[in-house]
């Protein structure tokens, strides 16, 4: 099923009319109405009515968070704050967070790309959808919210954490839906198994699970875990929320709505626009929003945009998996390296759990990476020799993905901290 | 003739071991035989204990990892060349032991032995008139 086969499946040049009406309606309402982007427009000598085309994308300034934190908090509006129904804030561990602002207008475009996300995944009225998201100002749980009523599901608005009354509802509710962040996914499988709870109790048919990178390895482990099909969700407030790209049925990367949200690909460190298939930073322009539309919106987000047509017949240009955030990225005795693709190695083990932690220390001025691993609480071995020999696994694939070498610690199952929300991977004492 | 040993992962944390025999002592949970294999980042404690599957239920509530494994436990006379004699036995059949651990008093031996066959290991052995113990000489009643 298709939300929208009219946008979703349009020919190139329709979709490319739109977005060149809309960019150029959003570069005149943000230069008439947000003196920080007059000034960036009056700089790069662009007056509006210059850029009629998509084309001209490139030419156009770019905008980072910091700019966002500048102008705390609704410095970016286009809007009187009348004119603003909803406020969204990010968690902001380190300064100020980031505040988005949404009009009636763009919670209706959300919830429309919403919408198209879960009927990408085969979601649709009859649906019991389990929103195990956090609500509040983090964009996750109200984002599934409006799109899951609009597609006409029941919703169990459960928010985060209670592992308890989760499962609870689960099985007494019928959910048939669980949308969560995928290490939450795994906690809950995990969960369910340990309670006992059988099978034939859990009417879940499908996942969609983002807000985190998460591996294709830790897919098959959710999916085997809580017997679903996982669906990855991306979105991320400054763009609009979830809902800015989402997996089809192919499962060959995500596809954008780029009615919406017009996608680039740069090297993050020339910033020049690098050709489809090439490995670089995510860079959105949201060219339907009203309160708060950014021009090229540096995601931090690594990834490639593929533009062949995909066989569930949308036109939508597709982005990867996210390999990561570029301030997720490690550098460990000079070399890059991205928790997922630790994730990757570890998920291939079996008798360990998806649960990991990354400690990383400078000791002697040299690094060193320790990787906790759990063993599996049902499927380990009380032989030394067995355990030594998974870990001589772990060691040695580790090895040959990164080419450097790292400790590995089995430790007790459940031992690692759980998150509720997005989990933390890494503890880089070199920053302390 | 299978005993349920209880092997229990425990990370090299100082107090776990304590924690282990806390939790069965307030459950009145008897402990046979023990002994510990020790890694630099782990330890397996292995035990033959007087109610395992309670012992198993409690120390899985609180947190501990828990697996139940199959060994013999054979009653041999405390006297030199005992436990030659058994090992002979299991050697001449290809039997390779993963792991044991004995203790002796008042006379009488007991040695836990785990292989990878454990039924072959029953045979051989009862075959060659030694003693096994039951469950019911080990568990508490």
């Amino acid at each position: 099923m298709i939300w929208n086969p009219e946008i979703e499946c349009a020919d190139r040049q329709q979709l490319h009319e739109i977005q060149s009406k809309r960019l150029a309606r959003t570069i005149q309402r943000l230069y008439d109405n947000v003196p920080f982007y007059r000034n960036k427009l009056n700089e790069a000598g662009i007056k509006p009515g210059d850029v009629g085309s998509v084309d001209q994308l490139k030419r156009l300034p770019f905008t980072t968070k910091t700019d966002l934190r500048d102008n705390y908090p609704f410095g970016l509006f286009t809007v009187p704050q009348s004119d603003v129904v909803r406020i969204h804030a990010s968690s902001g561990t380190t300064g100020k967070p980031t505040v988005v602002g949404y009009t009636q207008h763009d919670l209706e475009i959300w919830a429309e790309v919403v919408a198209r996300s879960l009927t990408m995944a085969g979601i649709h009225g009859g649906d019991t959808i389990q929103i195990a998201y956090g609500y509040g100002p983090f964009t996750g749980g109200l984002g599934l919210h409006y799109g899951a009523e609009k597609v006409g599901a029941t919703v169990i608005p459960i928010s985060t954490g209670n592992t308890k009354k989760q499962l609870q509802f689960m099985t007494d509710f019928g959910a048939t839906i669980l949308a969560c962040t995928p290490s939450y996914a795994a906690h809950l499988g995990e969960s369910i198994r340990k309670e006992g709870i059988s099978p034939e109790e859990i009417k879940l048919r499908t996942g969609v699970f983002g807000a985190e990178p998460w591996t294709n390895e830790m897919r098959s482990e959710i999916e085997q875990l809580l017997q679903i099909k996982a669906y990855d969700i991306y979105g991320l407030s400054e763009v609009i929320g979830p809902g800015v790209s989402m997996e089809c049925e192919c499962q060959c990367g995500n596809h954008i709505f780029e009615d919406h949200f017009i996608p680039e690909i740069i090297d993050p460190e020339t910033l020049e626009v690098l050709p489809d298939g090439e490995l670089g930073e995510l860079v959105f322009t949201s060219v339907s929003k009203v309160a708060m539309p950014l021009l090229r919106y540096r995601t931090r987000d690594l990834t490639r945009l593929h533009r062949e047509k995909c066989d569930c017949g949308r036109t939508l240009v597709r982005m990867d998996k996210c390999l990561g955030r570029t301030d997720d990225m490690l550098i460990i005795r000079g070399v890059n390296v991205f928790p997922t693709q630790i994730e990757a190695v570890l998920m291939e083990i079996t008798e360990t759990s998806p649960h990991y932690q990354l400690i990383i220390k400078r000791e002697n001025n040299l690094d060193s990476l320790e990787i906790l691993v759990e063993i599996d609480e049902k499927n380990w071995s009380d032989s030394i020799r067995e355990l030594e020999g998974i870990r001589g696994r772990i060691d040695h694939n580790i090895k040959s993905m990164l080419g450097i070498s790292a400790k590995i610690r089995l430790v007790e199952p459940n031992s690692i901290e759980r998150s509720e929300g997005k989990a933390k991977r890494v503890i880089d004492h070199r920053k302390c | 003739m299978h005993i349920k040993q209880l092997s229990v992962f425990l990370e090299d944390r100082s107090g776990r071991l304590t924690e282990l025999t806390r939790i069965l002592a307030e459950n009145d949970v008897n402990i046979t035989a023990l002994s510990v294999a020790e890694t630099a980042d782990y330890g397996i404690v292995r035990m033959v204990v007087g109610r395992p599957e309670l012992a198993k239920k409690v120390l899985e509530e609180a947190g501990f990892s828990i697996g139940l494994t199959d060994v013999v436990c054979v009653n041999i006379p405390d006297k030199p060349g005992s436990l030659y004699r058994i090992l002979q036995i299991l050697t001449e059949e290809k039997i390779n032991i993963d792991y044991m651990y004995a203790f002796s008093n008042n006379d009488v031996a007991l040695a836990v032995i785990r292989a990878a066959d454990m039924q072959q290991v029953t045979e051989v052995l009862q075959n060659n008139r030694m003693r096994l113990l039951s469950a019911s000489d080990l568990y508490q009643l």
